[in-house]
């Protein structure tokens, strides 16, 4: 117990320490001392925060700011930030960027490089539409299957996300489009399920019960088979898919097909070619080559 | 009263503060606002503030609709429009976000939650169609969201009666919308979202505005429209590939 008397102020007679003297109806406050740590550590405080005001930017002026002598700017530092990311891919990206794709597909160590990076850089930009396996969805490509709207060779998969489909930003891209039969009054809504009912067929399934086949082939021939070839397997060069499999990007039914038929039209893919460097860009087609319907 | 210390002394004149309750209130007032004077004032008068970027112009009557459903349903409360200068977020989202590319909106929508991923720049990431999907029902095609659906958006129709007036609200507080552009916003509404076209008069307006005919064959825009006019405008104003890090440094 202390018995300072410092500056003559009374000490508590019940606990022995010093009182502030303050005394309101007969109680009176202990002037009880902030320990030492906490007391010096609140200095230290007040010390850093006069070092930080000096070295990092701090007070805010009338025309400006007090720069700290240090020079440290969180937008110079970012900029440094990514050139140190940069410079640490740049061995492998750099080469990337410049082999050709088959060269990389050639070579083991960029290949492995390339298909980590580019299987990176899908489940940040791809996997949303595309699935993050590549399975894709309805009205989204499967990236997996060997069924290519565009083409399944590392060039046209690099033109496709390079360019897009479809994309407004992109002149490149892949323009056509499917008609909008029903909407555009091309056909009527007993044609279209007639067309429809024959297009099941071409992949092996069963037309409704009546179905006028004979029809549908007639009208397939007049109006479809221009993009989709006569035996409607598909032209990459108007990403026409192929209906002679069974993998459908809308839907296998028969109202799927319907209303297919009926507005026309095809999936938007953004260009990436503005957005992404060159190397990821080659990481993504080999690794999207990879997925397992590569040609 | 036994101080050491008598008379008026710093001590004895601080007990009529701690002994008057009302003085003290204003005391405490006065000194938590000088927080506010330092980090607040200054960004009014500074001119440094809002770095000078070419590019960013005021939202199209569409793209303002869209702006006032993200506010109205909430948007902010999961989802950041501020890319911030860290390398992870430049590497994940683009460039750094700029005062200048949200200077025109009202409220600002910088937000401080992430349960969804920042959108400061989703313009131009997606499809129309991935985003009419997705408003409906997230999980249809991230199966891993955890983002409620917003399946009325599709379902309500857009009224642009008012969009004007909001207009002109907003020019007051310094949006620079002009009289031309605020006499034609009922045209420019329907001019966006009605044909796949952009005219030149709304180009003219409003540079880069892209259009795309929403309403289709049901000739009717709904407030999914709008929100998706909006949601593929953010971010893609200022050219990144002019736009010069070392003369902003600031």
């Amino acid at each position: 117990m202390s018995t300072d008397t410092k500056g003559g102020a009374p000490v508590d007679a019940h606990s022995g320490t010093v009182t502030t003297g303050h005394e309101w109806d007969g109680i009176r406050e202990l002037n009880t001392p902030l320990p030492r740590w906490w007391l010096y550590t609140f200095y230290a405080c007040i010390v850093w925060a006069i070092g930080y005001w000096v070295v990092y930017p701090a007070w805010p002026l009338l025309s400006g700011y007090t720069h700290g002598v240090a020079g440290w700017q969180s937008r110079n530092a970012v900029v440094e930030d990514i050139a140190a990311l940069k410079a640490l891919r740049a061995p492998m990206n750099d080469k990337i960027a410049k082999a050709s794709l088959s060269e990389i597909e050639k070579t083991p160590e960029l290949l492995s490089f390339a298909r980590a990076q580019g299987s990176a850089a899908f489940a940040i930009n791809c996997a949303p539409c595309h699935g993050s396996g590549g399975q894709g969805a309805y009205g989204y490509p499967n990236l997996n299957a060997d069924r290519w709207i565009w083409g399944g060779t590392l060039e046209e998969i690099k033109t496709t996300i390079t360019h897009g489909a479809r994309s407004a930003d992109d002149p490149a891209t892949h323009l056509s489009a499917m008609p909008g039969f029903g909407r555009d009054g091309l056909l009527d809504a007993k044609q279209i399920s007639n067309v429809a009912d024959y297009v099941r067929t071409l992949s092996g399934g069963k037309p409704e019960a009546g179905a006028d086949l004979a029809a549908g082939k007639k009208l397939f021939a007049d109006n479809c088979s221009a993009c989709h070839g006569p035996e409607g397997k598909g032209n990459k060069d108007v990403g026409a898919p192929n209906l002679t499999t069974s993998v459908w990007l809308y839907g296998p039914a028969k109202a799927d097909i319907v209303k297919r038929v009926n507005v026309g039209g095809g999936g938007v893919m953004p260009a990436w070619g503005a957005k992404l460097d060159e190397g990821t860009i080659k990481s993504l087609t080999v690794f999207v080559h990879s997925l397992g319907g590569g040609q | 009263m036994t101080s050491a210390s008598s008379g008026r002394s710093l001590w004895v004149r601080h007990q009529t503060l701690e002994k008057n309750s009302i003085l003290l209130l204003i005391g405490i007032l006065i000194a938590i606002s000088f927080g506010g004077l330092v980090e607040v004032l200054p960004l009014f008068y500074l001119k440094s503030t809002i770095e000078k970027v070419d590019g960013v112009r005021p939202y199209s009557p569409l793209e303002l609709t869209g702006f006032n459903i993200y506010v109205r349903e909430g948007c902010y409360l999961c989802h950041s429009q501020m890319i911030r200068p860290l390398r992870d977020e430049v590497e994940r989202y683009g460039h750094y976000s700029l005062a200048a590319e949200s200077m025109y909106d009202h409220p600002f929508q910088w937000g401080s939650k992430r349960n969804g991923p920042d959108l400061a720049r989703v313009g131009g990431k997606y499809s129309d169609d991935w985003h009419r999907d997705h408003l409906r029902n997230p999980r249809a095609v991230v199966p891993a969201s955890i983002m409620p659906g917003y399946p009325w958006l599709e379902k309500t129709p857009l009224d642009p009666t008012h969009v004007a007036e909001h207009m002109s609200t907003l020019a007051l507080t310094g949006v620079p919308y002009t009289k031309e552009m605020i006499d034609n916003a009922v045209a420019d509404f329907w001019a966006q979202g009605g044909s796949d076209e952009a005219s030149p008069d709304l180009l003219k307006r409003y540079p880069k505005a892209i259009a795309r005919d929403a309403g289709g064959d049901k000739q009717q825009l709904t407030e999914a429209d709008a929100l998706i006019a909006y949601l593929q405008r953010l971010g893609t104003q200022v050219d990144f590939k002019l736009y010069d890090d070392k003369a902003n440094i600031r």
